[in-house]
């Protein structure tokens, strides 16, 4: 476990920092493309089924 | 002096009181203070608040204790266990909201819906922050979701990579509700630093497309199946949520679209309320760790507002005249409906008394509700439970 005492005595851990930074690219790239098909398939389904009741 | 020591039981209690119940109770009278004197989310705060308050009374028989080496168990604990442990009130409330949400606005314009993906940024910032004050990813996880400003979300996040007994979800869920409180006060500020007042003054007519009651029906089924797909563990979030939707929307279930809207609701939250204070005792939330992780919380819900407003802006550089974004509606992209889409709309109407942007931010913020369900699922795809 890599700990870093900073001068304040507050524990820094940074053994997490390139698996939570990937996760930050991949999250965000991830719930984008998730709602970009939803708004897709939304827009089709508009498109498909308007004005009709 | 026999006689009075026949009356020591009396004094148990007193004996056992420290400051630490004495500031807890202090914050308990703090959320009910804020509930009822300023109306702040008094469905959550009050139960919160007094819930807070009976947990703290020294031995209390609110909650389960440890009496002479037996265990006394405690109605919260019991509710705690039935209903918060195993994620069950938190789902079943989101069949409530579900049926109270009009995706009218959404599926008239569903290109809104990226500002509900854009808001979710502080969410995975935040968990990038924490990681390196948490030596457990998880941790960090399950306090990023506190931006998600979705009480139920976060705890079946924090439920699911921690378990419901571990040492800091009482403080995350607390955060998670009590921010959500906050939204009228953290998300202004927020808006102004990052807008002009040129783009605050834009305005965004609205002119509504006709959405059929089909693609109503079909959207909270093709939702559930898209987000199902993608990240399975939301099927439950989404699902219940969408399943709410479907009640109100399908048109020959109108009894039961009501009483999800309001009598389960209503009962749901008043036991979500006051069992969450179980994990509010002297013990567990008087903690300097306590401090950090609403301190992260907050930072995530300004990151949310803050990516929001920016992502609208950056959307605006591509958009003609005439046709611009008032930036201040990706602010509502986080998923405290309806709170956030009513501020925006406020800001709006300070502004230009002609400018209404209630519409489009109501859009703006069910997109965030059903974006912060997806993230809260990405989390609990992408993580393994702690062991």
């Amino acid at each position: 476990m890599m700990l870093l005492k900073s001068f304040l005595g507050i524990d820094i851990y940074t053994q997490n920092m390139s698996e939570s930074l990937k996760f930050l690219i991949v999250g965000m790239l991830g719930i984008f493309a998730v709602i970009g098909i939803i708004i897709l398939v939304t827009m089709l389904i508009n498109k498909v089924f308007s004005g009709k009741k | 002096m026999d006689i009075l020591q026949n009356f020591d039981f009396l004094l148990q209690g007193l004996k056992e009181f420290s400051w630490q119940h004495a500031v807890m109770w202090l914050i308990g009278g703090l959320l009910i203070f804020l509930a009822v004197r300023f109306d702040m989310e008094p469905t959550l705060l009050l139960p919160m608040g007094f819930g807070t308050i009976l947990v703290n009374i020294p031995l209390s028989g609110a909650i389960t204790q440890l009496i002479e080496g037996k265990e006394r168990e405690g109605a919260l604990s019991t509710l705690f266990d039935a209903g918060i442990a195993n994620e069950l009130f938190p789902l079943i409330l989101f069949i409530g909201i579900g049926a109270m949400i009009d995706f009218g606005p959404l599926l008239s314009n569903p290109k809104l819906m990226i500002f509900g993906a854009a808001a979710q940024f502080g969410i995975f910032f935040t968990l990038f922050v924490a990681s390196f004050f948490f030596p457990h990813i998880q941790e960090a996880a399950s306090i990023g979701v506190i931006g998600a400003a979705d009480g139920p979300t976060a705890i079946v996040v924090a439920n699911g990579l921690l378990g419901p007994k571990n040492e800091i979800t009482g403080a995350i869920m607390v955060a998670a509700y009590s921010y959500m409180a906050l939204v009228p006060i953290i998300q202004p500020p927020v808006i102004k630093l990052l807008t002009t007042k040129k783009e605050r003054l834009i305005r965004m007519p609205y002119s509504p497309k006709s959405v059929s009651k089909l693609t109503k029906i079909l959207f909270p089924i093709v939702i559930t199946a898209i987000a199902g797909i993608v990240a399975p563990e939301s099927v439950s979030l989404v699902g219940f949520l969408m399943f709410g939707n479907l009640i109100r929307e399908c048109g020959v279930l109108n009894s039961l679209s009501d009483t999800a809207q309001n009598v389960l609701a209503n009962l749901i939250t008043i036991f979500l309320g006051i069992t969450i204070a179980c994990r509010m005792t002297a013990a567990e939330f008087l903690r300097p760790r306590t401090l950090l992780i609403l301190g992260l919380g907050l930072f995530a819900f300004i990151f949310d507002t803050a990516f929001g407003v920016v992502f609208a802006k950056f959307i605006n550089i591509f958009l003609p005249k005439g046709k611009k974004i008032n930036p201040m509606i990706g602010a509502a992209g986080i998923s405290a409906f309806p709170m956030s889409g009513r501020v925006v709309h406020k800001m709006g109407l300070k502004e230009d008394p002609q400018n209404f942007l209630l519409m489009h931010s109501i859009g703006v913020n069910v997109s965030g509700q059903i974006a912060s369900v997806i993230a809260g699922g990405l989390i609990l795809g992408y993580f393994d439970p702690i062991a």
